[in-house]
């Protein structure tokens, strides 16, 4: 018990959410005989599995869309904690469900802010409403409203300052935001790395504007995001979204279930299956498996693969999502780790390379680098690269493939 | 006694920009207006006010185990973690037990000294003797990087009368050169830039070139938020440190990360990580006029022995202080 104690506190779980949940945990235990079984150890972890999983929230949850006329998700949260971001990506993932959407920059507080919505915005397709930063974001809020309206535009995500909750003036801000938007979502945008405090922010938060559900962002990183468990047990709010990156597409759903495992350290296995079965179809994925268990993994599968992992998310992503992947996997995997900026650096590597080179790249002597470095716009040195961290990685699949992941099926087995 | 921005800022013997404002008519320091004074206390009190309410003064009227536990529940609270705060509380225990520390007061007293021990071993000095020296300033995203930069652009241009010129090297996210640029105008500082996805070393060079042109005192330079996990942009970094240190011997001459007092124990793994890739000199911690509290610092000065530099308090120009590893440990237990 204390070092599920410990586990918790050390995945920033908030104190007072850890003692509680540890004595309920005990008492089932007791009630169970569950100390009494042969495998207490198992049982136990069993039992923290299952009670954190229902604590995290059951089944996850949709946004509430108007069934017709424009729907208005207000964003809120601290500063820093990625609103901007997570509004792009947002009305990306809308966006893609063939809905029309726009963005009130309402961010007249940090410089260059309403730019660099603007810019996002375009990236995720989105109208972006903005008028400057004079204007009263209160009032630029309800014109925004307004616009979207006559537009007639199916989503409208308002983006708003980051504040800290115990700052009177803006959280009044706020409400007054919610009051002439008439949101129906409100998202408290929360940093998984968050510690302690996230309570705080949370109850506050909670208090004053009655959010919805929370977005939890840089997932990507190694936190354990306890803190996502905190404001669920003290506000009750669930988790709609996680965000997983800098790209604009990597915002997914939240799964509850799965980040229950994350707080205890487990992996993400539920999460690489779900993608890798959205990205490709099963022949394909049986087939690449036999060449990775051969080592006869090409760059050309490679390139592929690239274009697919790339909808998954960065590399390291998916490498970090599998178990066992932390600790010293993670390590020797830093060293073929890669992400977007450097794909695209590969991805101009490997279309120089002729068919036979990226067949077998073992052939790709010193003249050929110079050519392949040169048609990509690329040095020698980032071809060599390309080539020895490409032989490393191969192995290592193999290796993998070869049964050092532990199987999942099992794994789900164990889990509930 | 507060810690003075002169005890932080060591100008070593460099000529021509003594202490002291340029401009004396204004008489205006920004550490002596009173209205700053006490809005900076008032900032500094709502950020304790949580754990007073955790922490009484009589906590330690009467020693007995729950002292501790409520001692150690307050420390965990602020986020100084549970091994560091098990150490301290243990070593806290002892000593009283041993009867070296006796009543209330020196009870208090002593876990104040133990923390702030932690925090920083000695007075942090903040190394500016080189001209130009250059300042690089990393961290995940949306810590307070880019405000800290404009901050401290204006305390050395105003304060110390320093000609300081920020770098813009970061060319990734978007609008951060814009960004930068607000906050150079707000410091009245120049600027260098490059183009949005351009080489963020070649940024630096530039700004350091420039400083050499114009005699400039300080370069500080913006870098793009990265999570410490991605491994190439950490290696990006390590090559903007390449390139600055090739550029300008003992460049760059601090290097500064900085964490957002709301992280949790993933704050040592971020100094961890920027730490191996860039050989840090300090921490600057902001966000403090937040309720958070920050105790991941001492997690972070214990391990890496990276001492906290600078707290930010806010987000105007004149938000930003010396640490006080006094002032912080008595906050951590709400004083
Ligand atoms: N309350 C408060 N807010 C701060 C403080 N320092 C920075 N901020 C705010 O935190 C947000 C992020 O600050 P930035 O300076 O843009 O952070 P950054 O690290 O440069 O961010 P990226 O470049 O995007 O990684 C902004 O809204 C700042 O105003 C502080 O000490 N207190
Ligand atoms: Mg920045």
């Amino acid at each position: 018990m204390r070092e599920i104690r410990l586990a918790l506190l050390e995945a920033d779980v908030n104190f007072k959410v850890v003692k509680s949940f540890t004595a309920q945990v005990k008492e089932r235990c007791l009630g169970s005989g569950v100390l009494d079984s042969l495998d207490p150890g198992q049982q136990v972890i069993k039992v923290v599995d299952s009670e954190l999983g229902a604590l995290m929230g059951g089944a996850s949850r949709e946004l509430a869309l108007a069934p017709s006329g424009t729907t208005v998700i207000l964003m809120a949260g601290l500063q820093g904690s990625g609103k901007t971001t997570a509004c792009a990506k947002l009305a990306k993932h809308l966006g893609d469900q063939g809905k029309s959407v726009a963005l009130a920059a309402c961010d007249t507080q940090r410089p260059a802010a309403v730019e660099q919505l603007a810019t996002m915005g375009k990236r995720s397709g989105a109208t972006v409403f903005e008028q400057g930063t004079e204007r009263d974001p209160v009032d630029i809020a309800e014109w925004a409203t307004a616009q979207a309206r006559s537009q007639g535009i199916d989503v409208l995500i308002v983006d708003t300052a980051g504040r800290l909750h115990v700052d009177e003036e803006l959280m009044d801000q706020l409400a007054a935001i919610r009051k002439r938007t008439k949101p129906h979502d409100i998202l408290l945008v929360l940093d998984a790395m968050t510690g302690q405090d996230a309570v705080n922010v949370a109850e506050t938060f909670a208090e004053r504007i009655d959010f919805d559900g929370v977005l939890l962002t840089k997932l990507d990183g190694d936190a354990r995001g306890g803190a996502a468990l905190s404001v669920k047990a003290v506000t009750g709010k669930p988790i709609l979204y996680a965000s997983t990156g800098e790209r604009i597409e990597q915002l997914e759903r939240f799964h509850p279930e799965r980040m229950a495992s994350r707080i205890l350290g487990m992996g993400d296995v539920l999460s690489l299956i779900e993608k890798a079965e959205e990205v490709s179809d099963a022949d394909q994925a049986a087939e690449l498996e036999r060449k990775i268990r051969k080592q006869q993994f090409t760059l050309e599968d490679f390139l592929t693969q690239m274009k697919q992992v790339r909808k998954m998310g960065p590399l390291q992503n998916v490498l970090g999502m599998m178990p066992g992947m932390g600790g010293k996997a993670a390590k020797q995997l830093r060293e073929v780790e890669m992400d977007d900026r450097e794909l695209d650096r590969l991805e101009a590597i490997i279309l120089s390379m002729t068919p036979a080179e990226r067949a077998d790249p073992t052939m790709i002597d010193g003249s050929r680098r110079k050519r392949i470095a040169r048609g990509s716009g690329t040095t020698v040195q980032a071809v060599n690269n390309l080539v020895k961290q490409f032989a490393q990685m191969r192995k290592m699949m193999s290796q993998l493939a070869k049964g050092k992941m532990p199987d999942p099926a099992q794994l789900m087995r164990q889990m509930r | 006694m507060p810690v003075e921005w002169e005890q932080l800022i060591d100008l070593g013997s460099r000529e021509g920009a003594g202490p002291g404002p340029p401009e004396p008519e204004h008489g205006a320091e920004p550490g002596d207006r009173p209205g700053r004074l006490r809005r900076l206390r008032e900032r500094l009190s709502k950020s304790r006010e949580a754990l007073r309410a955790e922490l009484s003064a009589s906590l330690f009227d009467h020693l007995d185990d729950e002292t501790w536990e409520r001692l150690e529940e307050a420390l965990i609270l602020a986020d100084v973690g549970a091994t560091a705060t098990a150490e301290i509380v243990t070593r806290l225990e002892q000593e009283v037990e041993a009867g070296r520390v006796q009543g209330p007061e020196a009870t208090r007293g002593r876990l104040v000294e133990l923390l702030a021990e932690r925090a920083a071993a000695e007075p942090p000095r903040l190394e500016l003797s080189a001209k130009p020296t250059v300042i690089m300033v990393v961290g995940v995203n949306g810590t307070g990087k880019t405000t800290t930069i404009g901050k401290l652009a204006a305390v050395l241009r105003e304060r110390f009368g320093l000609g300081v010129i920020v770098a813009a090297a970061d060319t990734y996210r978007a609008a951060a050169i814009e960004q930068l640029e607000a906050w150079a105008d707000r410091a009245g500082v120049e600027i260098v830039r490059g183009n949005p996805g351009g080489d963020p070393g070649a940024v630096v060079f530039d700004a350091i070139a420039a400083a050499e042109a114009r005699g400039a005192d300080v370069v500080i330079a913006d870098t793009a938020g990265r999570l410490h996990t991605h491994g190439n942009l950490m290696e990006e970094l390590t090559k903007v440190r390449r390139v600055t240190a090739k550029r300008l011997e003992g460049a760059p001459h601090e290097t500064l990360i900085v964490i957002d007092s709301t992280t949790g124990q993933n704050g040592l793994r971020q100094a961890r990580a920027f730490a191996d890739s860039v050989e840090l000199s300090g921490v600057v911690l902001t966000k403090l006029d937040g309720t958070a509290k920050g105790g991941i610092a001492l997690a972070i000065a214990g391990e890496l022995e990276l001492p906290v530099k600078l707290i930010g308090v806010g987000e105007e120009l004149e938000d930003l202080r010396p640490f006080d590893a006094e002032e912080f440990a008595g906050a951590l237990v709400g004083e």
